[in-house]
């Protein structure tokens, strides 16, 4: 290693959208800009909560809420977090069992995964399982302070349903969720790829609807720092930012997406079947076994003012965990929220100036936050 | 007399795990239950009822259990170990360690502290004996590398092996680089010569 480079340790869990970390760290992006980046695989998010915390990690990949939530004070070892880039967009889906499915597509659920749709029919598939008595059905999440765990809620709630009352939702490790379908110990999980691929390759599942379905182009995972390192590290931090910037416009080229494929499947890294890992990254995406249908933008990677955050992101999950009952609303919640999740500190890190800053989010049943 | 604490250890490696086991037991605690595998862990930890529950940072399913502690009636709830931010030096001697743990709020930090650090102590002492098993077995494998090495320059050369083992120190120092080294380079070379 060039002693002349500055080492930046991060911790990330293996998922389709740490391809930007993993770029930056194989591609060359990070040494172009004076950093050596080493990447440290991780088990759970509670190990990167726990690891940045205690400064094993100056960043991590994480969970767009998990900066919000340790900045709040909701979680343990909690400190104050910043999110000053997005590491991709969208990349989640909703599978569910193919026994579940089979009940909603009798319901008249839309086969491309239409989030109204295929929500009313789960609606129509409750309805009539509470009429027989029949036991809640079991949906699956990463963690509670999660994308995913938010998109089911809101997916759920859409169709006029309550999740805390109409189903169960736990908690399971993504990498165990297309088995917990198969043996029945869940009905259906939102998770990120390429665990929804995996399910409907093993022949267990069908993909009911998608992220980029449910809130177009929303962030999925974020760089979380602490806001004490970024204090201590800026020039780091921003020629950080700069190789991730590069890294993440070499990731969406579609020239790349094989070689991005193999980088992803390495025993070091996902340790997952190359055609397992490909249907996300080329947006041709296998919703059931007999049902292929082209979504561009199911995962996006991409440089420059579009892998900004913007306080509206930050605001729309601290509402949905204001709406579930996991934080207060206060004014110096919204506040910090806004701190968090300010574009300021990548926009001058790339030098980007007159980026809009009203990011508008419009969900799929037309509210808008 | 105080009841003794009921303490389960989450851990998928049996070997670490009967070594926090046994630790826990020296140290006079008669009630640890240990648990391999998160099948129904719910129920198992509503049934045990643990005060103080250890886990492996490796084990996957960290999430899953602090989700539990949070949502489920059945259990009382445990939280993590280290909510007091003054306990900073105990944090990062379990995170450097592999493990965490969590206690039923409301027991007293002294009954639970030794707990702790019995099973970072434990944690470490298994993590240093792997270490060795590594090492023993590079060393075993630079041995042979060397062995290699020697072989070829003994055929290429007409050299005795003592003879190729001083060609290969003495290459060594005059490159500033160590014997396994310049043994590794000369097998790689050899190799691609070969073909």
């Amino acid at each position: 290693m060039d002693k002349s480079l500055t080492p930046v340790i991060a911790g990330f869990i293996p998922l389709l959208d740490s391809a930007v970390l993993v770029a930056a760290a194989e591609m060359g992006f990070a040494e172009e800009e004076g950093i050596a980046l080493k990447l440290v695989r991780e088990t759970s998010w509670a190990n990167i909560r726990d690891r940045i915390a205690v400064g094993h990690f100056d960043v991590a990949h994480m969970l767009a809420p998990m900066p919000i939530a340790a900045s709040l004070n909701l979680t343990s070892l909690a400190v104050p977090m910043l999110a000053p880039m997005l590491l991709g967009l969208g990349g989640n889906a909703i599978t569910v069992s193919t026994g579940l499915w089979a009940d909603m597509a009798a319901a008249g659920a839309d086969t491309g995964g239409d989030p109204a749709s295929t929500g009313k029919a789960l609606a129509d598939v409750i309805s009539n399982r509470r009429a027989k008595a029949a036991p809640l059905l079991n949906f699956g999440v990463v963690h509670p302070f999660s994308g995913h765990a938010y998109e089911l809620r809101y997916w759920i709630a859409a169709a006029g349903l309550d999740p805390d009352s109409d189903v169960e939702i736990t908690v399971l490790a993504p990498q165990i969720m297309a088995d917990a379908l198969a043996t029945g110990q869940l009905d259906g999980y939102c998770v990120g790829e390429p665990w929804n691929t995996a399910a409907v390759a093993a022949g267990t599942g069908r993909i009911a609807t998608y992220k980029q379905a449910i809130w177009p182009d929303s962030p999925e995972k974020v760089l979380g720092v602490t806001r004490k390192w970024a204090e201590a590290n800026p020039q780091t931090l921003a020629a950080l930012l700069r190789a991730l910037s590069g890294a993440a416009y070499w990731c969406a080229s579609a020239e790349n997406v094989e070689k991005l494929a193999g980088l992803l499947s390495r025993a070091d890294t996902l340790a997952c079947p190359i055609e397992i890992c490909l249907p996300a990254l080329e947006g041709s995406m296998r919703l059931g076994r007999n049902t292929m249908k082209q979504v561009p933008d199911f995962l996006t990677f991409s440089g420059g003012a579009q892998m900004a955050p913007m306080p509206a992101h930050g605001k729309w999950f601290h509402e949905q965990m204001v709406r579930w009952g996991q934080a207060e609303r206060s004014e110096d919640a919204t506040a910090e929220v806004a701190r968090i999740f300010s574009p300021d500190i990548y926009l001058s890190a790339l030098g980007l100036e007159n980026v809009p800053r009203d990011a508008s989010i419009r969900m799929f049943d037309g509210r808008n936050f | 007399m105080i009841r003794g604490l009921s303490i389960l250890v989450i851990d998928d490696n049996k070997i670490r795990a009967s070594i926090i086991e046994q630790g826990l037991r020296d140290a006079g605690h008669d009630r640890v239950i240990l648990v391999h595998q998160m099948d129904g862990l719910v129920r198992q930890i509503a049934d045990i009822n643990p005060d103080v529950i250890v886990i492996d940072l490796e084990n996957p399913n960290r999430d899953q259990l602090e989700h539990m502690f949070q949502v489920s009636r059945a259990v009382r709830r445990p939280i993590a170990m280290f909510v007091d931010k003054s306990d900073s030096h105990s944090i990062e001697a379990a995170v450097d360690a592999g493990v965490s743990a969590y206690v039923v709020d409301g027991l007293k930090r002294e009954r639970v502290k030794p707990i702790l650090d019995m099973a970072i102590s434990r944690f470490r002492v298994f993590s240093k004996l792997n270490e060795e098993l590594e090492e023993a077995r590079s060393e075993l494998a630079d041995r042979k590398t060397i062995d290699r090495a020697k072989g070829i320059l003994m055929k290429s050369k007409g050299l005795s092996e003592q003879e190729a083992y001083d060609l290969l120190r003495r290459s060594a120092m005059n490159q500033s680089r160590k014997i396994i080294e310049v043994a590794r380079s000369l097998v790689i070379a050899s190799g691609l010569l070969e073909d």
